[in-house]
């Protein structure tokens, strides 16, 4: 009994597969967000509230939650490596960690754009964004850590120990906004406060944006994969050449 | 547990022979709340204000500075291999050296920042929060310093490298430290706040070791 984490655990699977589900997993994203942004721009009523700017949630929340969720993933990753040493699960934690800090990024970018006309201000010191500050600044940390050491699995374990110490703050980023009570609004998530005619492409567009980041994980694994073996082939092909310097043998 | 305490009482001793670690740390401090009012003007009312945190602030980025002394000397010298094949386990060779650094450290930080409260013009109702506030709050600087400081023992730009790795892990600690300084004046009192700092100092205390040490077998590969 094979369990689909070990089955994948072989890279030259992995990349097989991979081949074979990445068209599939971007075509599906591409239509989803294509629809979605549709709904988003022209088919959605504007917020009797809120009035045009509404339309900035549809970015900003599926950004928002690709933030946490590639974090956990980062986590998980993490654990699979120190704990069942699964040899993919490096590959996708380095993969994710810049993918998490852009969306991160555009998360704040966002927000920012959206508390102008709501707040009167670009930004504001408040819980949920101070939080979501500090998991971009976890993110770079994590990103600069492994950029810095240059033994390829000894960088793998230690940005996995500074993943799962910084998971420890995640619970807090979540509920920040139900913990204190400050301006931003308490997650609305997909419950039926929303009306359906807004929940319909928040939904399409977060699973829109879910999809297109494990698009582009998947590729990126699969960048970081070819990488590695054209790293090795390097090496090996310096070692062949040295060995046969030290034989003395001619072309 | 004799060795442990055997370890605690050698990196005391080494610090205070060094002379230099802690006065270092201490200079610091001293400055960046001098620099303050020199920056912001010298308006008692806005100073008294943001005291708390700048306070703090101040005793983070000097606890920063110490940091890489936790392992750094002991990893270069290969003392640190020779603790990790001891019969003593990894996590508490990190326990033992985060808390002799809150010791040389976090405590004459701890003590110094009331009297630094002075200088800003602090309310003298806040100075006996302040003091638990830090004497609280640094256990958690020391031991998930150590994590950063066990995490970057080997890389280049290692000190740029500590901060931006270890501040993030900071914030709770800084925001429930200034948080039950300004809830003196509230209702509920400091204590909620104290209570949740407590709570972030425990869970570094048991975290940071195991953390620390499972970042050293790493480098010590």
């Amino acid at each position: 009994m094979q369990t689909v984490t070990q089955r994948l655990a072989n890279p030259t699977r992995f990349m097989e597969l991979s081949a074979r589900l990445l068209p599939f997993i971007s075509a599906t994203a591409a239509a989803l967000l294509v629809y979605g942004l549709y709904l988003a721009f022209f088919a959605s009523p504007a917020d009797y509230q809120q009035g045009e700017t509404v339309r900035i949630m549809y970015i900003h929340v599926p950004c928002a939650w690709l933030a946490m969720m590639i974090y956990s993933l980062i986590a998980m990753s993490s654990f699979g490596l120190l704990v069942f040493r699964h040899p993919l699960a490096d590959v996708s934690a380095k993969a994710a960690a810049p993918l998490g800090a852009a969306f991160t990024f555009l998360a704040l970018l966002t927000g920012s754009l959206w508390g102008k006309p709501m707040w009167g201000t670009y930004w504001v010191w408040d819980a949920r964004l101070t939080s979501v500050l500090i998991l971009f600044f976890l993110y770079i940390g994590l990103i600069a850590l492994r950029s810095s050491i240059e033994d390829e699995s000894s960088a793998a374990k230690l940005a996995a120990v500074l993943a799962l110490v910084g998971v420890t703050l995640l619970p807090i980023i979540k509920f920040s906004v139900d913990w204190w009570n400050t301006l931003h609004q308490p997650s609305t998530g997909f419950t039926s406060s929303v009306d359906p005619s807004m929940r319909l492409p928040l939904l399409i567009m977060a699973l829109g944006f879910t999809l297109m980041f494990f698009a582009m994980h998947l590729k990126a694994m699969r960048n970081e994969i070819m990488r590695r073996r054209l790293k090795s082939l390097q090496a090996q092909a310096v070692a062949g050449r040295d060995r046969l310097a030290t034989q003395g043998v001619s072309e | 547990m004799k060795s442990f305490w055997v370890l605690v009482r050698r990196d005391l001793r080494l610090a205070v022979r060094e002379g230099g670690a802690i006065g270092t740390a201490l200079g610091f401090f001293v400055i960046v709340v001098s620099l303050m009012p020199l920056g912001l003007g010298p308006d008692l009312n806005l100073l008294s204000r943001i005291a708390p945190g700048v306070l703090w602030i101040a005793l983070l980025l000097a606890a920063l500075l110490s940091l890489n002394r936790i392992f750094e000397a002991d990893y270069d010298d290969g003392t640190l291999d020779v603790l990790a094949t001891g019969r003593l386990p990894l996590e508490l060779v990190a326990a033992a050296k985060s808390l002799a650094h809150w010791l040389t450290t976090g405590v004459p930080l701890a003590v110094c920042a009331p009297l630094l409260g002075i200088l800003l013009n602090l309310d003298l109702s806040a100075y006996p929060v302040l003091m638990a506030t830090t004497l609280i709050g640094t256990p958690a600087v020391s031991f998930l310093g150590a994590i950063g400081a066990a995490l970057t023992v080997k890389a280049r730009r290692g000190g740029l490298l500590l901060a931006l790795v270890v501040l993030p892990l900071y914030v709770p600690t800084l925001i429930f430290g200034i948080t039950a300084i300004a809830a003196i004046a509230s209702p509920a009192g400091a204590s909620p706040s104290l209570l949740i700092l407590a709570a972030v100092s425990l869970i570094a205390v048991v975290l940071g070791p195991v953390a620390s040490a499972a970042a050293l077998r790493v480098q010590l590969q």
